[in-house]
């Protein structure tokens, strides 16, 4: 009797074990293959603490945002960028801000701009440090609460100091 | 004078215009080391502003991705005559100010 209820107790428990190993191995799979499918922000993560502190977990979409920065920079010191958005500006509908990251600069977060609808014009221009050939984004928060990236790849010949110069 | 600041002088009421500042300051990213291997500090600006009689029109929070002697380009629509006062803030606490009027026709 006790030998046979002994005997159930572990098919019962190498059940459970086998089952929970068997999740974890499917589900991350599923995840994995969701965010490889549409990442608006590539190459940077949806779930980067940087964009998280930006968007709350909010989700971004691609477009309306447009990143110019020149193909080929010589000098990674100075790089001239410009970003604007698709926005009427107006007390209804406007640009709350605009956030830089970079793929690869030492401090990743570059800048933020906050607008209002009293900007008028929603577009920044200023001048930027790259270490290194890259992907920036730029990530913008509308009055609606929703937030829009547009992207641009560069290539540094000369990419700005990290050590000596 | 550490920053020119390029806008109209006059503009009419409505119209969006284009303010350009360029402020003078090495924005030291702290990665660099002087002739004797001392590790130069990270100075950089970290928050500019820009006010339009008060009340904020542009705001921005900077990092050592902005080039020395940082540039920005941005709008705002004119509203009624007065000042433009634009402020920045550096790592050291250095705080400075740049004011410029705008005299704003119906």
């Amino acid at each position: 009797m006790s030998g046979a209820s002994r005997a159930l107790g572990r098919r019962r428990f190498l059940a459970a074990m086998a089952g929970s190993i068997a999740l974890p191995a499917v589900f991350p799979r599923r995840v994995l293959a969701q965010a490889t499918i549409e990442n608006p922000i590539a190459p940077l993560d949806q779930l980067d603490p940087l964009v998280w502190v930006v968007t709350k977990g909010a989700p971004v979409r691609k477009g309306r945002v447009q990143l110019e920065l020149p193909q080929l920079a010589e000098n990674g010191n100075s790089v001239p960028m410009k970003v604007s958005v698709d926005s009427p500006m107006t007390a209804k509908e406007h640009v709350r801000g605009i956030h830089l990251f970079s793929e690869r600069n030492p401090v990743r977060n570059m800048a933020s701009f906050y607008l209002g609808p009293r900007a008028g014009r929603a577009e920044v221009v200023s001048r930027v440090r790259l270490a290194g050939s890259q992907h920036v984004v730029a990530i913008a928060e509308l009055s609606d609460g929703s937030f829009w990236a547009g992207s641009a790849a560069v290539v540094v010949t000369l990419s700005a100091c990290l050590d000596e110069s | 004078m550490t920053a020119r600041v390029q806008m109209p002088r006059a503009a009419k009421r409505g119209e969006v215009i284009e303010v350009r500042i360029l402020i003078q300051h090495a924005m030291e990213t702290g990665y660099r080391h002087d002739e004797v291997g001392h590790a130069i500090k990270r100075n950089v600006i970290n928050a500019f502003s820009c006010r339009y009689n008060g009340v904020e029109v542009f705001r921005a929070d900077l990092s050592s991705g902005i080039a020395a002697n940082p540039y920005l380009q941005f709008y705002t629509v004119a509203e009624a005559s007065g000042a433009f006062e634009f402020t920045w803030i550096d790592d050291e606490g250095k705080q400075e100010i740049e004011r410029q009027p705008i005299v704003v026709s119906a």
